[in-house]
């Protein structure tokens, strides 16, 4: 009489099919989440900054702020332009600078300085900021972001890499300037 | 006719599908369903096959890199014979397939068609208009211009705020840490190969359980659903009042569906295609970023909403909005179906619809936003200026120079992210437009450090010139007495 409940010998290896499967599954799975997530791995412990040369400072007027540009530090063969990334340089006097991200700390849209009125203004959604940096009015809840830098053999360096953002991760860029 | 008949029977044979495609041509619906309210659903599967024609035609071309994606764009809007034209299509078409889905979703929800037994085809439906929305966004970062690239960026900033995750989830999106070629490869992977497939795996389930479970009768008032008794009651129907689909009611679906391939193709003639604006080099920062229209409701909900407000908000608004949509054949899974009986069905979708045409119609002249070149760009109008003294000329100056018009208008020109000041001597005391300007307040920026003492005078000067004719500035009542003691 068959029993319902009886390991049958095709029960079995169907079985042992499925979980030979599942394991071939898991076995792929590995390597392919690896694959997905190494934009996120590879961030980690700042791994995407390094320190990049905005040249030398004589070209950055005491008092002014002025428009800059530098190359990504990680550049992928089709970045094309996109890895070109401007930013905001105020030499506040001699080695003390300030060096803003262009992005709004609200959404990300590029500020723009006008120097008459000594405002950051950004096109999007009105945010507006003084010349240090701080929030004057409109929708972020903070100042610009800051590089950190340093300047040697004359030269200014920023500690750069990654696209700040408004959540957390803008941490990693400190708000105060490092070296005082 | 013999021949051709043969050569049918010999592949039917095979393939064995002419009698079930029968039965779904011919399966009877309610009379009163082939109605032109019930278009939409077979219009919006029409424009998603024209989407995915015109896409292969345009991957002919396209080039998903960073460095080329916006040359190839050029190619086909001006190289390529009628290039512009399957980019136009491409296009329009997306426009009209968002219209379309969220049409099709209003006459569903205020037909009570979510209601039993068809509560999935109505979550599939959701996930329909989610993907839908997911190809709008997508398509948009693919035309890899200047638009595409901080609209983008704005992408990054949102998702950047989702606690604890924030960060990973931003290199997740981006590729890596900045907006860059693995930004675009990963865009085009998503609007390509994985959206399209689930949407057209959805779009399957959707319209099999449309023919499984018959379409949705035509509400009466008075004939509630019930899970116990509507299936008979809907079986009868159709024996009682049925015709079948194929030709009684699909001609209507062919007008329509005929009709707005034609308008899509009639808009793509006339208005061409959507850009791409600037090229996508992140260091011309001489640009004012702006989503496509089926995304201005938010970019104006993103300026309006107080800062506090905000990051709440973009985390939770989407998941209530998707729950209660997805819970909503649950909640009322029952009863009356005709929006004559449904006040607060009719009201809401009143209420959505008003609320989405009035952000994205501020959105499309941004009074938020400061007007980028109006102090270099708009003269102050002469009415301004006569019989004005030298100090107040010099203030119209520091006005001027000083960029106020960029948020603030005069005679109807300049920004208006801040009062229009036509006026403004009849609403602030001398005092107070001293304060206002020094200390800023209310969202004007403190303007105190960079202006000296004489600026701020003139400035003062010709602000209190600012009043219409025959109507006095304001003053302090006190002030004559306190400057006398």
């Amino acid at each position: 009489m068959p029993n319902d409940n009886a390991l049958t010998r095709r029960g079995l290896l169907m079985k042992l099919g499925v979980f030979f499967n599942g394991c071939v599954a898991a076995a792929f799975a590995l390597p392919i989440m690896d694959y997905l997530l190494s934009s996120i791995t590879r961030g980690r412990n700042n791994g995407y900054l390094d320190w990049v040369s905005l040249g030398p400072v004589t070209q950055f007027p005491e008092g002014e702020t002025r428009l800059a540009t530098f190359r990504n530090p990680l550049v992928m063969p089709t970045d094309g332009k996109t890895a070109d990334t401007p930013c905001w340089v105020r030499r506040v006097e001699g080695d003390k600078f300030q060096v803003f991200a262009i992005n709004c700390a609200h959404l990300g849209c590029p500020v723009r300085w006008f120097p008459q009125s000594g405002l950051f203004m950004c096109p999007c959604h009105g945010g507006a900021y003084y010349r240090d940096g701080s929030r004057a009015s409109g929708p972020p809840e903070r100042g610009l972001f800051e590089y950190p830098y340093k300047v040697e053999n004359g030269l200014i360096t920023i500690q750069a890499g990654e696209m700040p953002t408004p959540g957390p991760s803008a941490a990693l860029l400190r708000k105060e300037p490092p070296c005082a | 006719m013999r021949l051709i008949s043969r050569i049918g029977e010999w592949f039917d044979q095979r393939l064995q599908l002419a009698s079930p495609i029968r039965e779904a041509a011919e399966h009877p619906v309610p009379r009163n369903t082939a109605s032109w309210w019930y278009v939409f659903g077979s219009a919006a599967l029409i424009v998603f096959c024209l989407q995915l024609v015109t896409g292969i035609l345009l991957a002919l071309t396209y080039v998903p890199s960073a460095g080329e994606a916006w040359s190839s764009l050029q190619a086909l809007n001006h190289d390529i014979t009628l290039g512009w034209f399957i980019r136009a299509l491409h296009g329009w078409g997306s426009n009209f397939m968002v219209a379309l889905v969220l049409i099709h979703m209003m006459q569903v929800f205020l037909f009570g068609a979510y209601k039993f037994p068809r509560e999935l085809t109505w979550i599939v439906g959701i996930f329909l208009l989610l993907m839908t929305l997911g190809m709008a966004f997508s398509g948009q970062v693919l035309r890899f211009d200047q638009d595409a690239y901080w609209g983008l960026g704005i992408g990054a900033s949102i998702a950047s705020r989702v606690p604890i995750a924030g960060p990973a989830v931003v290199k997740l999106m981006l590729g890596g840490p900045i907006i860059a070629g693995a930004t675009l490869s990963r865009f085009f992977a998503m609007h390509v190969f994985v959206i399209p497939a689930i949407l057209i795996g959805c779009v399957g389930l959707h319209v099999l359980m449309v023919l499984k479970l018959g379409i949705n009768e035509w509400p009466m008032p008075g004939r509630i659903v019930k899970r116990a008794t509507y299936l008979k009651e809907y079986h009868e129907l159709t024996k009682k009042d049925g015709a079948p689909f194929v030709p009684y009611a699909v001609w209507k679906d062919m007008f329509f569906a005929a009709f707005i391939l034609l308008a899509v193709a009639a808009c793509a003639l006339w208005f061409g295609p959507f850009g791409p604006t600037g090229r996508p080099d992140p260091t011309i920062i001489q640009t004012v970023p702006k989503p496509d229209y089926f995304f201005l409701w938010l970019y104006a909900l993103l300026s309006l909403l107080p800062p506090s407000l905000e990051t709440p908000f973009l985390l939770i608004g989407p998941v209530v909005v998707i729950l209660g949509l997805l819970l909503l054949p649950f909640l009322s899974g029952e009863g009356e179906k005709s929006w004559k009986r449904r006040p607060i069905a009719v009201l809401t979708v009143m209420l959505i619809a008003v609320t989405l045409g009035t952000f994205t119609h501020l959105a499309t002249y941004a009074p938020w936003s400061p007007k980028m070149n109006a102090w270099s760009g708009a003269p102050v109008p002469v009415q301004f200026l006569h019989s004005t003294t030298a100090l107040e000329r010099q203030g119209a100056l520091v006005f001027q120079v000083k960029q106020c018009r960029n948020c603030h208008s005069l005679g109807e020109s300049g920004g208006q992210r801040g009062p229009t000041l036509d006026a403004v001597a009849v609403q602030l005391t001398q005092d107070q437009l001293i304060r206002q300007v020094i200390q800023g307040g209310g969202n004007m920026p403190a303007y105190g450090k960079n202006l000296s003492p004489a600026e701020t005078t003139a400035l003062i000067a010709f602000l209190e010139t600012l009043h219409p004719a025959g109507q006095a500035p304001a003053r302090d009542a006190s002030r004559h007495f306190a400057l006398e003691q």
